[in-house]
């Protein structure tokens, strides 16, 4: 028994909506299993893990908090890998930006101005456009591999921040612990409400609305599809890839170092050794599953930010492991990715799989 | 207030979910004591309770929790909880989950901390190893430097090459006090003995541990000790054939011929006196600070070396709990030349410096 | 550096490399073929823990070779059907299977924690090992360094000595001729898959059963990544990654030796030092060759599906 691929005419409407359902159904299946083999109550078990981040305004705030960053950097990556050019350091570009902005509150402590804010988001901009400008560069003037340099200067940009707030920039009144100064009123994004919920999510939805319609209705758009998928024909267009490779670093490195500072200026709320559990990697898979759609990006972020905070819910209320929600979560993108098969192809399934066939064809 | 309604709305789909796990449960092990009288207690771990180290031994704090006090308390923790933006929303769900009593484990969940108990006030909250207090949060450590100090005297003893091997994760003041300890317990019986340190900048990275105790024992390195959570350097020890110390956990069935003793984090008595005083009403928002007097810091039985030495740091251990040892209490001269006399708490918990002979230099 | 010291650094460097070059060949098979596999890490850390359980429960570390391999084939096996029969997207894929591998390691490691394992032995050739310096270095390793020179030579002469390995660089290269001159470009994708999946896990399993004998969580601590990042750094080349991964290996160790000489240069940077270093090689290697990607596979990372 064999499954073969039919490319459908054109993509397909219907399992463009019902590819998720199908999906989640499998990963619910699999999963109850999961649960089930583990010894927890998998219906409980599956209500918590999807429901319980949408069961109060907490829970649904923290959501969109989870999701911001992943938003902001996942949807710069979006546009540099439909030019075909990548970017795996984004968590490196992350850290630089927040470290570029952090100047702001850690020398000019006592400058309180709106301006401090867009100065600091400003500084994390510039950052994380500073980090993605090596790699890029080094790839246009030397021709090193983007990725090897991207991801090796991830470690760089973290050990550079371990160093600063051990050192240089730790907080004086701190009793010597690895810590900045805290960050205090203009030095932190305005929040919504009393929890953490902010200014961040605006900027990644505004992020996110711009490079929508980049992409879809401006000249830069079609030259960044054009160079993805066809070089050489873009070349001949007279579109230069090494323009466009840097183009997209800084538009991505510049996300990914919004985010950074936002982090920091937001749930953070100070430079310290760990600011990300990973973002800027979890983002890579984001950006893939939002189909490299800076709409599609949005619905990912959520997706994901979801599949962690029950991960969290399951924790607490039945005592699943942290192990066994990454296990899920695993099952879960597996599922996601697999029906999005669906699509664009039928599945056939044939009985008998004539081995020497295939390659007589 | 806005956040109010959230928090009320919320508590009743808590209570929903609670509900409907507790029937779960109730089923499964028949608990005959109803989940309300029981005081939750809920752990934050930053790493794995699978780490063999830190996270591991709070974890067994924990368990001897559950075991002292049985039906009384209801335990639950989270692991593997970055120190960064997921913190707050740990914790808070904790609290949210109907806990009353949560330790925070790692001095990056300070901050976080704070901010949730100030929105919780009749939950009682308890930090790790990190200064800031409130009317509802208590914080506490243990005075590691302490163990540190004897298995120190134990390595000036033992040496040879008079070098000693020292494996280090962060420069943060606990481990730092803990460097400074050892050098005085060693130069307290070998004025000239050397401690080479390395850095691996991680707390549990097996191999680069490993890779690190290799180093440290072609420069000449006969002992070996470390700050750092794996036992992946006493292995090392026991396969050149040298002698090491375990950390965080006894790590004896690892290197039965290498391990001396270890410096054993024992949280359990803490944590049944912390329940206990919640239980009972005597809680109180204070800082605490034990040591080897207080079992919190324990050093498994000597071995591995002559019957003098053992006699001596045993000495050395009983007057460090009888209180006539300190430590930090005498004349120390820093490495810059500068001089320092009975060190205070404040001062041991700050530590930035270190003691003279000591071959290495810290971020300033 | 006097002979002993230099002895340890250099022994040191072997065992630091290795699990680094075992992963990396696999993944560069994987590659050649046009698969990019970003599940290295969970790959490594699964066959950690299936050697370590295995050697433990069997007490024999030669088992737990086999399992390591065995785990990490198995584990690349829902990778290769959604990326090569359901034509998924390989990056995400290839990032959840380090999630899955991640999580799955540590529930089946639960129960190993706090275990001593069982330790692969060195090599003892009477009178070749015990020559000094020389001995301990060239005869006195354990098995898997040497399968993983072994594996790098058998490597570079099937991809570029062999037919197999040009129906491999012609799959990776142009699928759709290689599909035309009737090879199927799947199934040789699959072999490539598993391949790639087996040499990670025995990159894990050297960690828990030569390295540091023992299972903690995560204890591949990111070196599936570094695995990732030479295989480019090769240019695909198998000659040219068993300098990547010693060159990485040994920035690595000389960044301690450095510190425990006590010179008082922050441990960061020193740590730091492997990253910049292999950075600046590339772009040396990379300009001296002058043109980029000039051996990347032309398909690497499309999903292939037969026109009919």
């Amino acid at each position: 028994m064999r499954i073969e691929l039919e490319k459908r005419p054109e993509r397909s409407a219907t399992m463009a909506w019902a590819s998720p359902l199908i999906a989640v159904l499998a990963t619910v299946v699999t999963g109850g299993l999961i649960f089930a083999a583990i010894g927890k109550p998998p219906l409980t078990a599956l209500w918590i893990f999807f429901l319980e981040p949408f069961s109060s305004l907490w829970s649904l705030e923290e959501l969109v908090v989870k999701a911001t960053p992943l938003i902001l950097i996942g949807v710069g990556l979006s546009v540099a890998y439909r030019a075909n050019v990548w970017n795996i350091g984004a968590e490196g570009q992350f850290t630089f930006g927040a470290l570029m902005g952090a100047i702001v509150p850690i020398f000019f402590n006592s400058w309180q101005s709106p301006l401090t804010l867009v100065a600091m988001l400003a500084l994390g901009v510039l950052g994380g456009m500073i980090w993605a400008a090596i790699p890029a560069l080094l790839k246009i003037k030397a021709g090193a591999n983007e990725i090897l340099v991207s991801l090796m200067l991830v470690y760089v940009a973290q050990l550079l921040l371990d160093w600063l707030v051990r050192g240089p920039w730790r907080d004086p009144k701190g009793y010597n612990f690895p810590k900045s100064v805290g960050f205090e009123d203009w030095q932190t994004m305005p929040v919504f409400g009393g929890g953490r919920l902010n200014l961040g999510i605006v900027l990644a939805l505004v992020a996110a609305a711009a490079l929508a319609i980049l992409m879809r209705r401006t000249m830069k758009g079609f030259e960044v599809r054009v160079l993805g998928e066809a070089p050489r024909a873009g070349r001949f267009a007279g579109f230069s890839s090494d323009r466009m490779t840097l183009f997209v670093f800084l538009l991505s490195g510049g996300l990914a170092g919004l985010a950074g500072i936002v982090e920091v200026a937001s749930t953070v709320g100070q430079l310290q050794p760990n600011i990300s559990p990973g973002y800027g990697f979890t983002a890579i898979i984001v950006a893939f599953l939002g189909r490299l759609d800076p709409i599609g990006v949005v619905v990912a972020a959520l997706m994901l930010a979801v599949s962690y905070l029950g991960g969290e819910a399951a924790q607490v209320a039945l005592g699943i492991s942290d192990k066994a929600a990454r296990v899920f979560q695993g099952v879960l993108l597996f599922w996601v990715l697999a029906c999005d098969t669906l699509i664009y192809y039928r599945l056939r399934i044939v009985r008998t799989a004539p081995v020497a066939e295939e390659g007589a064809r | 207030m806005k956040k109010w309604s959230a928090l009320t709305r919320r508590d009743a789909m808590a209570s929903a979910f609670a509900g409907s796990v507790a029937v779960a449960l109730s089923a499964s092990l028949a608990g005959p004591a109803a989940a309300a009288d029981k005081l939750k207690a809920a752990w934050v771990y930053v790493g794995p309770v699978g780490d063999f180290g830190y996270s591991y031994q709070h974890d067994q704090g924990r368990l001897a929790v559950e075991k002292a006090l049985g039906d009384k308390v209801q335990t639950t923790f989270v692991e593997n909880v970055p120190e960064g933006p997921d913190a707050e929303r740990a914790i808070e769900r904790l609290a949210r989950d109907g806990n009353k009593l949560i330790f925070t484990t790692s001095f990056g969940f300070m901050d976080p901390t704070l901010k949730v108990a100030k929105k919780f006030p009749d939950v009682k909250f308890e930090h790790a190893t990190g200064y800031k207090r409130a009317d509802n949060v208590a914080t506490y450590s243990a005075r590691f430097y302490e163990g540190r100090y004897v298995i120190g005297q134990i390595a000036g003893k033992m040496t040879k090459s008079g070098t000693v091997g020292y494996i280090v994760s962060f420069p943060i003041p606990e481990v730092v006090s803990g460097i400074n300890a050892f050098m005085l317990g060693a130069q307290s019986v070998n004025p000239n003995v050397k401690v080479k340190i390395i850095w691996v900048n991680s707390w549990y990275d097996p191999g680069k541990e490993a890779d690190a105790a290799k180093v440290l024992i072609g420069q000449g390195a006969d002992i070996l000790t470390q700050h750092t959570d794996s036992t992946a350097a006493l292995q090392v020890a026991q396969e050149k054939g040298i002698l090491g110390f375990g950390q965080s956990s006894d790590m004896d069935k690892f290197a039965p011929k290498a391990q001396i003793t270890a410096i054993v984090d024992d949280w359990s008595h803490y944590y049944i006196g912390r329940v206990k005083a919640a239980l009972d009403g005597s809680w109180k928002a204070i800082d605490t600070w034990d040591g080897m007097k207080e079992d919190a810091v324990v050093l498994p039985p000597i071995k591995n070396v002559p019957d003098d030495v053992k006699a001596m740091a045993e000495k050395t251990a009983a007057a460090i709990k009888a209180g006539t040892l300190k430590p930090f209490g005498g004349k120390i001269t820093k490495q810059d030349g500068s001089t320092v006399e009975n060190l205070d708490d404040g001062a041991i918990l700050s530590m930035n410096w270190y003691v003279k002979g000591i071959d290495d230099k810290l971020p300033q | 550096m006097d002979q002993s010291a230099l002895l340890a650094v250099l022994l040191t460097i072997v065992t630091a490399s290795t699990p680094l070059l075992l992963a990396a060949l696999g993944e560069l098979v994987t590659e050649r073929a046009g698969v990019l596999n970003l599940g290295v890490e969970g790959m490594m850390v699964m066959g950690a823990v299936a050697g370590f359980a295995v050697a433990l429960t069997t007490g024999s570390p030669y088992l737990g070779i086999l399992a390591a391999a065995a785990a990490g084939a198995l584990l690349s096996v829902p990778f290769g059907f959604l990326t090569l029969n359901l034509v998924a997207n390989q990056v995400a894929t290839g990032l959840a299977l380090t999630l899955l591998g991640l999580g799955l390691s540590g529930l089946i490691g639960e129960r190993f924690v706090g275990q001593p394992g069982v330790r692969l032995s060195k090599l003892h050739i009477p009178g070749l090992s015990d020559i000094p310096f020389v001995g301990p270095l060239l005869f006195g390793q354990d098995i898997l360094v040497y399968l993983s020179i072994v594996l790098a030579v058998l490597v570079s002469w099937v991809v570029f000595r062999t037919r197999l390995g040009l129906i491999l660089r012609a799959v990776g290269d142009n699928h759709a001729s290689a599909h035309a001159l009737g090879y199927s470009v799947v199934r040789v994708r699959w072999m490539a898959v598993l391949f790639g999946g087996a040499l990670a896990g025995l990159g894990g399993g050297y960690l828990s059963l030569a390295y540091t004998p023992q299972w903690i969580e995560n204890m591949t601590a990111g070196r599936g990544w570094i695995a990732l990042a030479l295989v480019v750094f090769s240019s695909w080349l198998p000659s040219r990654l068993v300098i990547g991964a010693y060159l990485f290996g040994a920035v690595t160790i000389l960044g301690f030796f450095v510190q425990g000489l006590g010179v008082g240069v922050p441990a960061q940077l020193l740590s730091s030092l492997p990253y910049i270093v292999t950075i600046a090689a590339l772009v040396v290697i990379s300009t001296r060759r002058g043109r980029a990607r000039a051996d990347t596979p032309a398909c690497l990372g499309q999903p292939f599906v037969p026109d009919r």
